[in-house]
C-alpha cells in the first residue's frame, strides 16, 4: 500500500483512471437523468414528487461516503504521515459538503409537498445538518493556521472526531421512528420496485464516478499549488 | 497521579485567584437566559414552556465561553511545553485541566441553574431532572471542549472557530438534556435520556482525553 503514497506514482494512476471515471459518469447521467425524471413510473402514494428521490438519495449516500473517505484518509495521514492521504481528504471536503447541501435542499423541497413542512428536527435531518457543519468546520480549521502542517494535522484529527456522526446518521431512522422514511437499502436487500431501483442505482453510480472525477481534478490543483509554493520558496531563497 | 493533583490544584488556584472567571460564566448564563425572556415577551406560560430548552442552551453557550483559554494561555507563555515535558502523562494533564474547567464552569452552572430556571417559570416537578441532566451532560461538554481547545491552539481566529467546531458536536447532549427536563415537566419517565447522557459521558471520558492529548502533542511539535 505504501508505494501509492508517492504523489507522482499516485497521480499517474489517478490520471489513467480519470477518463474512464469521467466518461462513465457522463454516460450514467445521460441515461440516468431521463430515466429517473421522465420514464420511471410515478409512485402510487407520492406521485411525481418521488422523482426528487433520484437526486436526494444518491446525494445523501455520497455526503456520508465522502466523509468516510475523509476520515479514513485522515487516519492514514496521522498514522503513516502520507501527505497524499491528507491531500485527498482536503480535496474531498468541499465536494462532500456540496453533496450534503444538495441532500438537505432536495430533502426540503421533497418534505414540503409530502410532509407539509420544509423542515422537521428529527434525527436523520439533524444528523445530516451536523454533517454539513462538520464539513464547514473541517475546511475552516484547515485554513486557520499560518503553519500549513499544523492546520493539516488539526483538521485531520477533527475529521476523525467527527466520524462518530456517521453511524448516527445511518441508524437514525432505525433508532428514532419519525417522519423520515426508513432506509431503502438493508441487509435483506432493497425495499423498492425494480422500475425505480435501476434508475436510482444508475444515478448513484453517476454520482460516485462524478466524485472520483472531480476529486482527481482537485488533486491535480492541490499538487500544482504545492509545487508553486515550493518554487516560490526556492526563488525567494535564491535571491 | 501526583502530577494530576498538582495540575488540578494549580488550575483551581489560578481560577479562584482571578475570581472574575467563575463570575463571568454565571453572569453570562443569567444574561443570556434573560435575553430569551425579553425576546419571547413577559407571558408566563410561554416562558415556562421554553424554560427547559433555554436553560440548557444558555448553559451550553456559557460552558463554551471559557473553553478557548483552557490551553491557550499556557500555550502562549510556554507552560504547556513544560507540562508536556514534566513527565506527567499528557492524558492525566488533560484530565486535570478538564476537571478544573468543569469545576469552575459546569459545577458553577449547576449551582446557578435552579435560580435561572426559577426566573423562567420552569415547572416545579422538572428541577430534579434539570439538575440531574446538567450533572450528567456538562462534564461531556468540558471533555469535548478540551479536544476542540487543543485543536485550535495557534489558529488565527480561535473563538469563532471553536464555536463552529464544538456546537455541532454539542447538539446531541443538548437534545437529550432538554428532553429529560421536558419529560419531567410532562410527568414522563426520564430514565432514557439519562441513560443516553450517561453513555455519552462514558464514551467522552474514554476517548476525549486521549484525542486532546494527541492534538496537544501535534500542536507542540
Amino acid at each position: 500500500m505504501h508505494k501509492y503514497a508517492n504523489p507522482t506514482f499516485f497521480m499517474r494512476i489517478a490520471n489513467a483512471v480519470f477518463p474512464y471515471a469521467a466518461g462513465i459518469s457522463i454516460l450514467c447521467f445521460a441515461v440516468g437523468i431521463p430515466l429517473a425524471l421522465v420514464f420511471s413510473p410515478p409512485d402510487y402514494q407520492q406521485g411525481e414528487t418521488v422523482r426528487i428521490m433520484y437526486v436526494h438519495v444518491p446525494a445523501a449516500w455520497m455526503g456520508s461516503m465522502v466523509y468516510g473517505v475523509m476520515a479514513v484518509s485522515s487516519a492514514v495521514y496521522l498514522i503513516w504521515r502520507h501527505t497524499i492521504a491528507h491531500i485527498i481528504a482536503r480535496a474531498s471536503a468541499p465536494i462532500g459538503a456540496m453533496f450534503t447541501a444538495l441532500c438537505l435542499v432536495t430533502g426540503m423541497l421533497w418534505g414540503e409537498p409530502m410532509w407539509g413542512t420544509w423542515w422537521v428536527w428529527d434525527a436523520r435531518l439533524t444528523s445530516m445538518l451536523i454533517l454539513l457543519f462538520l464539513y464547514i468546520g473541517y475546511i475552516a480549521l484547515g485554513d486557520s493556521f499560518e503553519d500549513q502542517e499544523r492546520g493539516d494535522k488539526a483538521s485531520a484529527m477533527l475529521a476523525l472526531v467527527g466520524s462518530v456522526n456517521l453511524p448516527i446518521i445511518h441508524f437514525s431512522v432505525e433508532w428514532w421512528n419519525t417522519l423520515h422514511q426508513p432506509a431503502i437499502r438493508s441487509f435483506e436487500g432493497f425495499s423498492i420496485n425494480a422500475a425505480m431501483l435501476w434508475p436510482l442505482l444508475l444515478m448513484v453510480f453517476a454520482f460516485q464516478t462524478y466524485y472520483v472525477s472531480v476529486l482527481i481534478i482537485r488533486l491535480r490543483g492541490e499538487l500544482l499549488s504545492a509545487k508553486i509554493r515550493t518554487a516560490r520558496f526556492n526563488l525567494a531563497a535564491a535571491e | 497521579m501526583s502530577g494530576f493533583s498538582t495540575i488540578l490544584r494549580r488550575e483551581l488556584t489560578l481560577s479562584l485567584r482571578s475570581q472574575g472567571d467563575v463570575m463571568t460564566v454565571i453572569a453570562f448564563f443569567a444574561i443570556a437566559a434573560a435575553l430569551f425572556a425579553f425576546g419571547v415577551g413577559p407571558e408566563l406560560n410561554v416562558q415556562s414552556r421554553i424554560a427547559s430548552g433555554v436553560v440548557w442552551t444558555t448553559a451550553l453557550l456559557a460552558a463554551l465561553l471559557s473553553l478557548e483559554r483552557l490551553f491557550a494561555l499556557d500555550y502562549e507563555d510556554g507552560t504547556l511545553d513544560q507540562l508536556m515535558l514534566s513527565g506527567t502523562e499528557p492524558i492525566a494533564m488533560v484530565l486535570a485541566k478538564t476537571l478544573a474547567h468543569w469545576l469552575t464552569t459546569g459545577l458553577a452552572l449547576l449551582i446557578a441553574a435552579p435560580v435561572v430556571a426559577l426566573a423562567l417559570q420552569l415547572p416545579t416537578q422538572a428541577y430534579g431532572a434539570l439538575m440531574m441532566s446538567l450533572a450528567l451532560g456538562t462534564p461531556t461538554l468540558s471533555l469535548l471542549g478540551a479536544v476542540g481547545a487543543a485543536l485550535i491552539l495557534g489558529a488565527k481566529r480561535g473563538g469563532v472557530l471553536l464555536s463552529l467546531l464544538l456546537l455541532p458536536l454539542y447538539i446531541p447532549i443538548l437534545i437529550f438534556g432538554a428532553a429529560a427536563v421536558e419529560g419531567a415537566t410532562l410527568g414522563l419517565s426520564t430514565s432514557a435520556p439519562y441513560a443516553v447522557l450517561g453513555g455519552l459521558l462514558v464514551a467522552a471520558l474514554t476517548l476525549c482525553p486521549w484525542a486532546a492529548a494527541s492534538a496537544l502533542r501535534h500542536a507542540l511539535e
